[in-house]
């Protein structure tokens, strides 16, 4: 594992110099006696306070000594002491971390209050006290360094040993009998040897700021022997006369600390990138063979999709996208097309969306996981995050073009012409603030109105949705998931908007729950009037409240009927399957019915039919070619070309 | 909330006791007598067993802790082994300095930290990159060695702030605040930092979660959105990472008040340390950990009232 962890630093840059630089400094302090050009204490009073010449390369101090040569030396000094801390705090902070982390219980409780007591032992004034009992010794004063931060420490290998604790492994080594201790060194150690590497040296960083300055402060070695800290307490006296000796003493301290830190940073991103799809995808771009693709979804991660793929030409609009908005219709889309990625090289998410919403009727959009229906509710906000964007189509509210309108007045129609729910009630909600200050303040982003009438409007609304207002007083986290559903329903409401997108409203809940919720759904829409685009891939919930349904598939829409017609008849092969594989249609002692395959992601879309590789009609016209959307009659469409097969077959 | 302070205080108090018996009994390993350093090399033994004596450094080891501790829990915290004052009077003394430097440098640390963080997080781009760099360069650096810097450039190359000493606030506020600057300014660059990576992390995280993007869609200005919401969520593990720095940051101040040369609590516990003053090392000791308990004590208040999960109804 470690061996990973090396090769994944060494890909770092700034790994690799932060590393090189380390090892330059160790080695050099420790080879001092070798390679020093002078003598440290070896003083020649014609040269003093000399700045950097070809026999000084970094100059005399005030006694006509070499300055590199000090600093070399003075480097296994201060060196050394950050050794001593280091070990120390390791002895100490090992064993209780991983004593704490995998035994758990009382052993734990003892150990974290001990943590407890040794974070807030002021640890410079014990420090200072050591140095003076044993007479200046920096080595006793490291340990006491070292002894006093292993605190924090102990809880970070604690933590470590509790994840790996959770781990299968440890389980299983239990179980055939290894002893505790065993299992602690030989398994659990060497899981958190990543963690120790970043924290090691990220300690040592921290520690070298401590002992330099504990020299400078005149603690330690005394003079004439030469420690990094007191050189710089020597240059800080001679700031007047002789600036330049500032410049070695203090930079080397601060490259080496720097150094330190710049390679524990990057210990700490190769350890957690083995975790991560970034690590993943680095990893794999550096092979020559092809990585399996369809690892990642295009609407969550940034990752750059995998060499190879060619750009398909985005297909034709359908006729239908010439079709004018129905007369009156609130909401109506034309060729909707969303991408993700970098501008202009985007992945398309979905194409070619066309559909239209009467104001008071509730649509469905339908779909597996995977079809795009959550990527066109948000790509009508305009919510699709900063790696999307709308690259095509027109998105008519009530005549007024959402696409490519300004910021500002996106802002403003969003909450009050257009609004939305989503699936996740008790996320929605800001955890730190009250119910229902966040409902008046939906309210008030609308409306001029006073903190009074405000609340009024919240207890309004409150009631609105079926719930008491002294709810109003409640945080997030003291309501169920149906209450927050319906708090999030009535900050939709607050400013009287004329769409409201309901994205999977009750997917999260429980069942009884549910019914209440679309119940609730429906009487709302049928007082106020608004139009309700209902995403969901529950077929129950559909036939249950909306009139019209659309359906989706791999970023397309396949289909567009009213439920009753889709429900008698679909004329999509993929409608026709889906319907079919409710387990609610299965037959007893008979595989429950599926559609084999599954949904291709967005940058493995085929050029022809997205469904054909699944579809029991395919044939070969189906691949070359987008197939158009084929309108049937009023309410009609389908996009496929054997609707009269599927006819056929039905009858 | 009151059930929390008082286990607090309960808790300072065996805290106080740990310290102290540590501390003490270290110190009292001293080698060398305190009364002949006080005393000189030419004093006489009669001198030196008569100040021995007065002092009670002939009494038994514990029985020498529990009149101290005795001393401490009515106020007396016994006399300075080198000059005979009262300890309490010389902490005193110097405890406005100390705390001074310690309130301006939390607060600098707070409101840049937390501004900088906020800003980067909202705006990225170049001062995002900027602060992920920079952030170790404040863990690197040490303050003394900053402070060294400061001087040099502020206070010698050009001449605008002191380089040393401190006036008080009481005769001259503006040079009160004058003479604090570059030592806050040594002292809070680390944290500064620390807080301001921490706080964009944070920041960065609460942006991407579901509730900001509901809030968006609710049409809530985005300005309200930041300075209310992402800033309370984010607020509250920069909190605790402010809790750790500016009890780091009592370290430094030690560093800091040496190089500055200010009449604190840092440069008295140095001083009394050379002279193996022990009462002096104690008081300050004692000092110091009541000002990390009641640091810790307010920022978990501070976390109590940012997050409502953790009150107790």
């Amino acid at each position: 594992m470690s061996a990973g962890l090396v090769r994944r630093v060494l890909r770092k840059p700034l790994g690799v110099v932060s590393g090189i630089v380390v090892i330059l400094i160790v080695a050099g302090s420790f080879a001092a006696p070798l390679i020093a050009p002078h003598n440290p204490l070896e003083q020649n009073l014609r040269i003093v306070k000399q700045g950097p010449t070809v026999a000084h390369l970094l100059g005399t101090d005030s006694l006509g000594r070499d300055v590199l040569s000090r600093l070399l030396f003075g480097g296994q000094e201060s060196l050394s002491g950050v050794l001593v801390a280091v070990v120390s705090m390791l002895i100490i902070a090992i064993p209780l971390g991983i004593l704490a982390g995998y035994v758990g219980g009382i052993t734990d409780r003892i150990i974290l209050h001990v943590v407890d007591v040794l974070l807030s032992i002021p640890g410079t004034i014990i420090t200072l006290a050591v140095l003076a009992i044993f007479n200046n010794s920096m080595f006793v004063a490291m340990v006491s360094v070292g002894v006093l931060a292993s605190g924090a420490f102990i809880r970070v290998f604690r933590s470590a040993a509790l994840s790996v604790r959770q781990e299968l492994y440890i389980g299983a080594a239990r179980v055939s009998g290894l002893g505790q201790v065993r299992i602690m060194a030989a398994h659990v150690l060497p899981q958190i040897r990543g963690v120790l590497l970043v924290q090691v040296t990220l300690f040592s960083a921290a520690t070298l700021g401590i002992q330099t300055g504990l020299a400078f402060l005149a603690f330690g070695p005394p003079p004439p022997a030469p420690t990094w800290g007191g050189m710089v307490a020597e240059a800080a006296t001679l700031i007047q006369t002789d600036p330049w000796l500032l410049v070695p003493t203090g930079g080397i301290i601060a490259i080496t600390t720097l150094a330190l830190c710049l390679l524990g940073d990057a210990l700490r991103d190769a350890n957690q990138e083995r975790f991560t799809l970034a690590g993943l995808a680095t990893a794999k771009r550096t092979r020559v063979d092809s990585a399996p693709r369809g690892m990642t979804s295009v609407v969550t991660a940034s990752v750059t999709t995998a060499t190879g793929v060619t750009d398909v030409a985005a297909p034709d609009p359908d006729e239908e996208a010439a079709i004018p908005a129905a007369p009156g219709a609130v909401l109506s889309v034309r060729g909707l097309t969303v991408g993700f990625g970098p501008a202009g090289r985007e992945t398309t998410a979905i194409q070619r969306v066309d559909f239209d919403v009467l104001p008071g009727e509730i649509v469905g959009l339908v779909g597996e996981s995977g079809s795009g229906k959550t990527v066109t509710a948000l790509g009508l906000l305009g919510l699709l995050g900063a790696n999307g964007r709308i690259t095509g189509g027109s998105i008519l509210l009530a005549g007024e073009e959402l696409v490519g309108m300004s910021a500002a007045r996106l802002r403003e129609v969003r909450g009050a012409r257009i609004a939305m729910i989503s699936q996740e009630p008790m996320v929605a909600l800001d955890p730190s603030f009250r119910v229902g200050s966040q409902i008046a303040e939906a309210v008030r982003a609308h409306e001029r109105v006073s903190r009074g009438d405000a609340q009024m409007r919240t207890a309004e609304l409150l009631e609105a949705v079926r719930l008491d207002p002294a709810v109003a007083s409640r945080y997030p986290h003291e309501i169920s998931g149906g209450m927050a559903q319906r708090v999030a329903i009535a900050m939709a409401l607050a400013g009287r908007p004329e769409v409201l997108i309901a994205d999977e409203p009750t997917t999260a809940l429980d069942v009884t729950v549910q019914a209440d919720i679309l119940d609730l759904l429906r009487s709302i829409q049928e007082q106020t009037g608004m139009a309700v685009i209902l995403v969901s891939h529950d077929w129950g919930v559909v036939a249950d409240l909306c009139s019209r349904a659309i359906v989706m598939y791999a970023g397309e829409v396949v289909e567009r009927a009213t439920v009753a017609e889709l429900f008698a008849a679909p004329k999509h092969p993929y409608t026709a399957a889906l319907l079919r594989s409710n387990p609610h249609g299965a037959e007893p002692g008979k595989p429950l019915p599926t559609i084999g395959g599954s949904v291709p992601p967005p940058h493995q879309w085929p050029i022809g039919c997205h469904f054909a590789a699944r579809c029991p009609l395919a044939s070969a016209d189906c691949l070359p070619a987008p197939i158009a959307m084929v309108h049937l009659d009023e309410e009609r469409a389908s996009r496929c070309i054997h609707i009269e097969t599927l006819e056929a077959v039905q009858s | 909330m009151v059930r929390l302070i008082v286990t607090r205080l309960l808790l300072s108090v065996v805290l106080i006791v740990i310290s102290s018996i540590a501390i003490f009994f270290l110190m009292s390993l001293v080698p060398g007598d305190p009364a002949r350093t006080i005393l000189g090399a030419n004093a006489t033994p009669d001198s030196i067993e008569r100040l021995r004596q007065q002092l009670g450094l002939n009494q038994p080891l514990l029985s020498q802790y529990a009149s101290w501790l005795g001393g401490v829990v009515r106020g007396d915290f016994g006399e300075s082994v080198f000059s005979g004052d009262p300890v309490v009077k010389l902490i005193l003394a110097r405890v406005p300095v100390t705390l001074s430097l310690m309130l301006l440098s939390t607060l600098v640390i707070a409101v840049l930290g937390t501004g900088l963080g906020l800003l980067s997080a909202v705006r990225g781009g170049a001062l995002g990159r900027f602060l992920d760099a920079i952030s170790l360069v404040g863990l690197a650096l040490p303050s003394y060695w900053v402070a060294i810097l400061l001087v040099a450039l502020f206070a010698v190359a050009i001449r605008i702030f002191p380089a040393t000493g401190y006036i008080q606030f009481a005769d001259n506020p503006g040079g009160w605040l004058l003479s604090l600057i570059l030592p806050v300014a040594a002292l809070s660059l680390g944290g500064v930092t620390i807080v301001a990576k921490q706080m964009r992390d944070s920041a960065m995280d609460v942006l991407a979660r579901d509730y900001i993007r509901v809030l968006r869609a609710t049409g809530v200005r985005e300005r309200s959105i930041v300075l209310k919401h992402v800033l309370r969520n984010a607020s509250l593990p920069s909190l605790t990472v402010l809790g750790l720095t500016v009890v780091g940051a009592l370290t430094g101040a030690v560093f800091v008040e040496n190089v500055f040369v200010l009449p604190g609590l840092g440069t008295m516990v140095t001083q009394a340390t050379t002279s193996h003053d022990l009462p002096v090392v104690l008081g300050v000791g004692v000092f110091f950990t009541l000002f990390v308990i009641i640091v810790n004590l307010v920022i978990d208040l501070l976390y109590g009232v940012l997050n409502p999960k953790v009150r107790v109804r």
